[in-house]
């Protein structure tokens, strides 16, 4: 896959994935929007800089040692990656890449793949939104990267990665359904029951200071997500073209259906509905995106707001305080799309794994798809609980009482996010 | 009838509010305001810059009491208003008579009103 001498590079391909590399930044600010939007005026500064230091935290540990652990040839019996030159991105300065005939400079891959990293450790906040000291997060996501992230990283997306290679064409994670959201989501749904509930959850009104920040952070991350997954091909032809459509259809379904669900249970549709059925559909579609047409994406990310929402119904009863539902939008549909695309797999894909594998079929991928899922979720909660203890122990990661009352942007930053609006 | 008003700091909100729930003085009105006193302003630092803002951002709340709710209330917000046990800029309370109380939707007047 990766070859060391400067060849022809396909500059159309290339084009896109550096455009790709820079969508998928854009999520960050944007979820930064999304999540400053939904939390309490006290905590809007706290809860953006969640995203903006994983930019500055990943953006650094990726360059030194995350591209080199999670794209280097099997180590540790293949636990990560590793090869030596990677580090510091030394090795790739002048190699370019081969994915399948086509040709990108490896620098490409690596700051695509980069973004990646930075975003997921930056989605796991939103379970312990209002309620860390910033030093403790630091701290966390870093270790997090480096233990839960890159490891899931090598297994999924390096070629010799080990469920890269399960069964007849690997466990199918397009984009990230395993890596990405479910991880994020079942470590934050562990690290919400660790560091319990906000103070006064669930008595306390604490609604969102500003929807209107929240819908503009949605609209970001939906047109992010085109790079997130249509660059996921790492091409620029008719892969990009099914993945990206996908990814639309897929969006548009779950934002329809969480706005019917919301019109029949509540007789409104709101707001903070449409862009959680939006960001439902595009977790959904995430996993799926190479592998489905269109009407298996409708369907896809109808069922995902159906289950993101009921999701969120039974944390309002069972009474955990994932404030910003990192686990029931991001794990909820990451796993509904990783078990769910086995059913609406390409007619072409089932073909061509039925050529490697005979008699290889829709039943036999979803024992791969839900092994994907199991070790995802095994490996993430495990290490995500061992670290949580460890840098609470350490650093310090709850925030103390009464610098929870007074808010983060004035006990953790000294700032303060508005002018004389929006008091709570 | 007396109206009490106290001017607080903005990071000890939550604590007044929820002294003054303890002792059962729910109905309360909250405004933010800005203003100068003997509290020499704390700087913000933005892009490495010190600023030290000229008037400083305060809570304000207004309690409406009845006389013999007055020192409750006082004594709510005294013990839950400071900054270790006192420091400069922790705020003021004003205490005025009130002439007259409605409620708007019964037209009650006085005493019942609040």
């Amino acid at each position: 896959m990766f070859l060391a001498e400067a060849t022809t590079i396909d500059s159309g391909a290339t084009a896109w994935m550096l455009t790709s590399t820079a969508l998928v930044l854009l999520m960050v600010p944007g979820l930064a929007m999304f999540y400053g939007g939904l939390v309490r005026t006290k905590n809007v500064l706290g809860t953006m800089m969640h995203s903006f230091a994983a930019m500055a935290v990943i953006g650094v540990l990726w360059t030194v040692c995350g591209y080199a652990m999670s794209f280097g040839p099997n180590a540790l019996g293949g636990w990560i990656g590793w090869r030596g030159d990677l580090l510091l991105l030394r090795g790739i300065d002048e190699s370019v890449m081969d994915n399948g005939g086509i040709r990108i400079p490896e620098y490409v891959f690596a700051m695509f793949q980069g973004k990646f990293a930075i975003i997921t450790p930056a989605l796991i906040a939103g379970a312990f939104a209002e309620r860390v000291r910033f030093r403790g997060y630091l701290a966390f996501i870093a270790l997090w990267s480096l233990a839960v992230y890159n490891p899931l990283c090598h297994w999924v997306w390096a070629p010799d990665g080990f469920l890269m290679n399960l069964g007849a064409a690997g466990a199918i994670d397009f984009a990230g359904g395993t890596v990405v959201h479910i991880s994020a989501g079942v470590s934050g749904l562990i690290a919400a029951l660790y560091l319990g509930a906000r103070r006064g959850y669930p008595k306390t009104a604490m609604q969102p200071n500003n929807l209107v920040m929240t819908l503009m952070g949605i609209g970001l991350l939906w047109v992010g997500w085109f790079g997130f997954n249509a660059g996921s091909a790492i091409s620029s032809g008719l892969k990009t073209a099914q993945a990206l459509t996908a990814t639309q259809v897929a969006a548009a379904s779950g934002a329809l259906t969480w706005l019917l669900i919301e019109m029949v249970h509540h007789g409104k549709s709101t707001s903070l509905g449409i862009a959680s059925g939006i960001l439902a559909g595009l977790v959904v579609i995430t996993p799926a995106a190479g592998v489905v047409q269109p009407g298996g994406a409708i369907v896809l990310g109808a069922v995902a707001s159906l289950g993101c929402y009921g999701a969120i119904l039974l944390k309002n009863r069972l009474g955990y305080d994932d404030s910003l539902d990192a686990f029931g939008v991001h794990g909820v549909a990451g796993m509904i799309g990783a078990i769910g695309l086995t059913f609406f797999l390409r007619s072409r894909w089932l073909a061509e794994a039925g050529e490697k594998v005979a008699g290889w079929g829709v039943l036999s991928q979803l024992g791969v798809q839900a092994a994907g899922v199991g070790v995802t979720v095994a490996y993430g909660a495990v290490v995500t609980i061992v670290l949580l203890v460890l840098v609470n122990k350490t650093v310090g990661l709850r925030l103390a009482k009464p610098d929870e009352m007074a808010g983060m942007d004035h006990s953790l930053h000294g700032e303060h996010a508005y002018g004389l609006l929006n008091l709570n | 009838m007396k109206m009490v008003t106290a001017i607080i700091q903005p990071d000890k909100l939550d604590a007044v509010r929820e002294a003054l729930i303890a002792a059962e003085i729910t109905r309360i009105t909250v405004s933010r305001c800005t203003g100068h006193g003997r509290h020499q302003p704390q700087a913000e630092l933005y892009r490495g810059q010190e600023v030290v803002p000229n008037l400083l951002p305060k809570v304000r709340l207004d309690i409406a009491c009845n006389d013999a709710f007055v020192e409750i209330a006082v004594e709510a917000i005294l013990g839950a208003a400071t900054h270790d046990g006192g420091t400069v800029g922790d705020g003021k309370i004003f205490i005025t008579p009130l002439e007259e109380c409605i409620r708007i939707r019964t037209r009650e007047r006085g005493g019942m009103a609040i």
